[in-house]
């Protein structure tokens, strides 16, 4: 006989540790056929052996198998869905309800955390730190300050979800209107584009060195060329191009004249 | 380069590919990062930051959301750094040489990821039964295949990019005949230009973006006048 479900209210300190730390591999199987699936399996796995019975019980293995399938987020929101799932599996919710939470938890997840964290917190830290390589600050300096700010959000968002998801279970759609999810984009996003003003020119004319004899030149080709790439937006990707143009002048470069 | 030497910047091609996707992603795979650290190796922390910021400015554009397909800017920047930093900083196009090698690395490395994912793709299907089973054996094993075929990946990448380019590049400097402003000043332009584009593409969608992006580069403008 299955032994009944005692809702757990917290999770213990080492099993949280456990999943946090399992957290930074999430991705770690990423294929194009189940995604994050394996990943949010793996994650889950410490807090599934606090089931009725532990990893003996059937119930365990059941579960453990359920969220091996399809599933897609953010990596650093993953922690929410990993709490969320853990909870409800601990609860004791029927299958069903967890399979129907979990195809409607993966969405907004993969939504929020791409605009948050790749298109706008990555680009606010690399402008930083080429803001501050811009203004002569030694290599040291310069990598501290980009991981240092990047990972104090990395390092919060995936703590937090994985604490917010366990808190709420099957309500955690409501943590996604946290002010920092919901507005962050639109405050991080003016912040950059304020610095990429200031940053990329300033790190430009360092390296620049003995070129900034075409100055001039220099300013012309880059306000043309991004404002055709920026015209042509997504249909052209300016590294490709990049690559084109300047494998064409090392030929020019090396061809005898 | 000999033989030997190139198997600390490979198994930090190794570490910083592994960084990009699957483990644990704090950006340290960032050109920034990962091109300072091997000019460091190299001895020479600011030759590979120099190359690291080049990088970075191109970088900017490329948004790595989920399945989407992108340069693996991680082992790239690696051999980017590798290559630039034996150079001296006047040394006449060793930027837009080791630049060439960075590219086409990020490209090629690139392109293994999305054979690595084939790979974890079948791995998976082939272990199904034991997925759907819930065996924790499996279940972890899967996920230890994952990481571990990804850090031979970058491993493997930096270390045959290096030995290519290394004396490609070599060759390429010793015919070299534009001079040594036109050949920077080209690179930088170019990447001036792109990070220009990337940030417009990235944040237009902000209010007031161009408000905000005016002012910034009126006050980048007045430090680089006034300093």
């Amino acid at each position: 006989m299955t032994p009944p479900v005692t809702p757990v209210r917290s999770l213990p300190l080492t099993t949280w540790f456990r999943i946090y730390l399992r957290l930074f591999a999430v991705q770690g199987a990423w294929n194009y056929e189940t995604l994050l699936g394996n990943g949010i399996a793996f994650c889950m796995e410490p807090a599934l052996r606090l089931l009725p019975g532990g990893v003996n019980d059937p119930r365990y293995r059941e579960a453990l198998g359920r969220h091996t399938r399809y599933f897609n987020a953010h990596p650093y929101l993953a922690g929410v869905a990993v709490g969320a799932l853990a909870r409800a599996e601990l609860d004791g919710v029927p299958a069903a309800l967890i399979e129907r939470f979990r195809t409607a938890l993966g969405g907004p997840l993969g939504s929020v955390g791409d605009r948050l964290v790749w298109a706008s917190w990555l680009p606010l830290c690399s402008l930083v730190a080429l803001g501050a390589f811009g203004s002569g600050a030694r290599p040291i300096v310069v990598i501290a300050t980009f991981l240092g700010l990047y990972n104090a959000g990395h390092l919060w968002m995936r703590g937090w979800g994985l604490k917010v998801g366990f808190q709420r279970g099957l309500r955690v759609a409501d943590a996604l209107g946290h002010p920092v999810l919901r507005r962050g984009p639109q405050y991080v996003g003016s912040v950059a584009a304020f610095l990429a003003g200031i940053s990329i020119p300033l790190a430009v004319d360092r390296i620049v060195m003995e070129g900034r004899t075409l100055a001039g030149e220099m300013i012309l080709v880059a306000i043309v060329g991004g404002a055709v790439l920026a015209r042509f937006g997504e249909r052209a990707e300016g590294w490709r191009l990049a690559l084109i143009a300047l494998a064409l002048f090392v030929l020019y470069s090396v061809i005898p004249k | 380069m000999i033989l030997l030497e190139l198997f600390p910047i490979a198994l930090l091609g190794a570490f910083l590919g592994l960084d990009v996707v699957t483990f644990p992603q704090a950006m340290i795979s960032r050109p920034l990062v990962a091109a300072t650290v091997a000019g460091t190796l190299m001895g020479n922390p600011g030759g590979g930051m120099i190359i690291g910021v080049v990088l970075e400015l191109l970088a900017l554009e490329m948004l790595p959301f989920g399945a989407s397909r992108y340069p693996e800017w991680g082992s790239a920047s690696v051999v980017g750094g590798a290559t630039y930093a034996v150079y001296p900083p006047d040394q006449a196009g060793a930027l837009a040489g080791a630049l060439l090698a960075a590219l086409v690395t990020a490209v090629v490395s690139g392109w293994s990821m999305v054979k690595l994912r084939r790979l974890n793709g079948s791995h998976a299907a082939a272990r199904r039964d034991g997925l759907d089973a819930g065996v924790p054996s499996v279940v972890i094993g899967t996920q230890l295949f994952g990481l571990t075929a990804d850090f031979v990946r970058g491993g493997l990448v930096t270390f045959f990019a290096l030995l290519f380019f290394q004396p490609l590049v070599a060759a390429l400097l010793a015919q070299w005949t534009t001079n040594a402003a036109y050949s920077r000043g080209v690179v930088v332009a170019m990447v001036a230009a792109v990070s220009a584009g990337a940030i417009w593409k990235i944040f237009h969608t902000v209010a007031h973006a161009r408000i905000y992006l005016l002012a910034g580069l009126a006050a980048g403008a007045a430090i680089i006048i006034t300093r």
